[in-house]
């Protein structure tokens, strides 16, 4: 196990790897269909939802992983995005503003995405400004309180004017549409039959590549490394001459802008958008993907995304069944045993692999070598 | 700008910590080219007087000037876009990134790219990002530092990483290098090989700022040594007249009057 992905990174030559991408992205593209006919339709929408989750775990990985800011409300700019299209591609400001907007607003998808996720992107300014100065503990703690304010706000703002709808959340959000094809028909592409949850597939997985090939550069570029650097020392880093200021805001801000964007996309794809989507447990689910994965690698975040999406669907699917066969009754519901699984499996990842399942290369080699220095 | 002018200038300056005075009326100049010593017993102020210097600590009172211009609570790293670099004497290294991304880091105030051109990475970039790349594996050979440049920098040793240090500090281009007790803990063929490091720097024409314990280390390298008791500056001269000097030995060997 241990040393598995590497044996997978290094295995043959420059054409078997080659040829491992083209199976890969393959896989990738059948990927609904296989689904689909092995585990149903229900699957397809499942694994949307990962590629939600890991677009959001690769925006706090910049945070986390590369500039060393604990945010513990994280799912905050995710609201954001998506309160952002709820309002503006739904008939619901008609409510708020009956006058100026008669039947609702309704922005193209395509507009307010990145206008999501610029705000969002203010927002992440706007967490980060006032906590320049904090580090670790503390800056956790403020960052969740930021997430829960944001949550509250949305809870309450249906009065004095109905921004928000309150706990009832806004319904019928505009689907996506690309180039005027509605993802949220079955749509007959080349003769092939496209339900709507494989369409926003597609559109999800080139998101999420987009999202990680923006991560990968950031990543080994000089703002990365100013990141890190941040991240390992920051008296060290502004003695380099690093704008720690600077680049603490732009790391909040890049990884809300994540956040806002796969919001929008979320309310796209879901149609409806409400405060409880938006808990702590959110946040920390989000984080938890991010330090199970392998915080800073950003295969690792997601294949952590990947597991932490899909254990509670397989819970779900599998424990009440298998429960009714041995005892003939479902006794241990599975939302708590997915807890109890989620706590354990933290506990041990902490105590057996501390750089998450899938570190980065750097500490791959760090604990080999630690390992080989206990030897000597 | 004439280069007869002090490169660094300290008029009375002064630190307090609540009521506990660090500096007291601290003046003194580097000029160009020179290698300058700051000495002193434990908790005489050297670190203090160091952090002033490179914008750690801001000044309770005093004026600073840094290659003709004048700097008030200027952070850390505008006064190392202004040209100064430092170590620091219990070792700050990036431990879990490479040497190589060590130096680079300190290539980050010299080079320009943002986001855009992490995003697109043009060719303006490229040349920009391989330049640095480049100028890091220079500045790791000039250190002489032998291990591979992609091993982590806190698993080199020890005297390495002092090394590593100064080349990260190099990286930014300074006109002054203030070094802190660069040869703590280093036996003394290290602390030689340093010590021709140190002359080396000096002759491509960088200032040495030194704080160091190694008396004799001091003594054959600078070109001026300073002293701190206290607090205060109670001697500032070559070295040979600063070793003679009579309020320094009673500093150092505890025979002051004042007990």
């Amino acid at each position: 196990m241990l040393n598995a992905p590497k044996i997978f990174l290094t295995i043959g030559g420059k054409h078997q790897r080659h040829a491992m991408l083209v199976l890969m992205i393959a896989t990738l593209l059948l990927l609904p269909f296989i689904t689909d006919v092995l585990l149903g339709r229900g699957w397809v929408r499942i694994v949307d939802f990962a590629m939600l989750y890991i677009m959001l775990a690769l925006g706090l990985n910049i945070v986390v992983g590369y500039a060393g800011l604990l945010d513990l409300g994280y799912i905050a700019f995710f609201a954001v995005g998506a309160y952002c299209y709820a309002l503006t591609g739904s008939p619901h400001l008609a409510l708020a503003f009956p006058m100026l907007f008669p039947d609702g607003v309704h922005l193209s998808f395509w507009i307010v995405l990145p206008l999501a996720a610029l705000i969002a992107g203010g927002f992440g300014v706007l967490l980060g400004a006032p906590t320049l100065g904090l580090r670790g503990d503390y800056l956790a703690i403020v960052t969740l309180g930021f997430g829960e304010i944001i949550r509250i706000f949305l809870n309450n703002l249906n009065a004095p004017i109905n921004l928000t709808n309150g706990p009832q959340g806004i319904s019928r959000i505009d689907p996506i549409s690309v180039s005027g094809v509605s993802l949220n028909a079955t749509q007959e592409i080349f003769g092939i039959t496209f339900p709507s949850v494989h369409l926003y597939f597609y559109l999800f997985l080139a998101f999420t590549a987009l999202v990680i090939f923006i991560s990968q550069r950031l990543e080994k570029s000089r703002i990365g490394r100013a990141w890190m650097a941040i991240r390992e020392d920051e008296i060290a880093a502004s003695a380099m001459g690093i704008n720690t200021r600077n680049l603490k805001l732009l790391a909040f801000a890049m990884g809300a802008m994540f956040g806002g964007a796969s919001g929008a996309l979320f309310a796209g794809f879901q149609g409806f958008v409400s405060p409880e989507s938006f808990s702590l447990m959110e946040s920390i689910m989000v984080l938890c993907m991010v330090v199970l994965g392998g915080m800073g690698n950003i295969a690792g975040v997601i294949l952590g995304g990947v597991l932490l999406a899909l254990l509670p669907e397989i819970l779900r699917h599998s424990v009440v069944p298998l429960q009714q066969a041995l005892f003939g009754k479902s006794i241990i519901d599975p939302e708590s045993l997915r807890m109890l699984m989620f706590g354990g499996a933290l506990i041990a990842v902490m105590l057996y692999r501390p750089a998450g399942l899938w570190p980065s290369r750097v500490r791959r080699r760090e604990l080999n070598t630690d390992e080989a220095d206990e030897k000597v | 700008m004439n280069n007869t002018a002090p490169l660094l200038q300290l008029s009375s300056i002064g630190k307090q910590f609540g009521g506990l005075t660090a500096l007291s009326d601290v003046s003194l100049h580097i000029q160009r080219g020179e290698i300058y010593g700051l000495i002193g017993p434990n908790g005489a102020g050297k670190t203090t007087l160091f952090n002033v210097i490179t914008g750690l600590y801001q000044p309770s009172s005093g004026k600073f000037q840094f290659d003709g211009n004048s700097y008030q609570a200027c952070k850390p790293h505008i006064l190392a876009q202004a040209g100064i670099a430092r170590t620091f004497q219990n070792i700050r290294l990036f431990a879990n990134l490479t040497a190589l991304e060590n130096v680079m880091i300190g290539r980050h105030l010299r080079t320009q790219a943002g986001v855009f051109g992490a995003l697109f990475r043009n060719q303006e970039n490229r040349n920009e990002e391989q330049a640095s790349r480049e100028r890091a594996h220079e500045l790791l050979r000039y250190v002489g530092i032998d291990k591979p440049a992609d091993t982590l920098a806190k698993h080199l040793p020890y005297g390495e990483q002092r090394r590593l240090e100064i080349a990260r500090a190099l990286a930014t281009e300074p006109l002054l290098l203030a070094l802190d007790e660069p040869a703590a803990g280093m036996n003394a063929t290290e602390t030689e090989s340093l010590k021709i490091l140190l002359q080396n720097i000096r002759s491509t024409g960088i200032t040495v700022l030194l704080i160091e314990h190694d008396v004799k280390l001091i003594m054959g390298l600078c070109d001026r040594v300073a002293v701190l008791n206290y607090g205060k500056k109670i001697a500032e001269d070559v070295p040979e007249k600063v070793r003679n000097d009579a309020e320094v030995i009673a500093a150092y060997l505890g025979g002051s009057d004042e007990h």
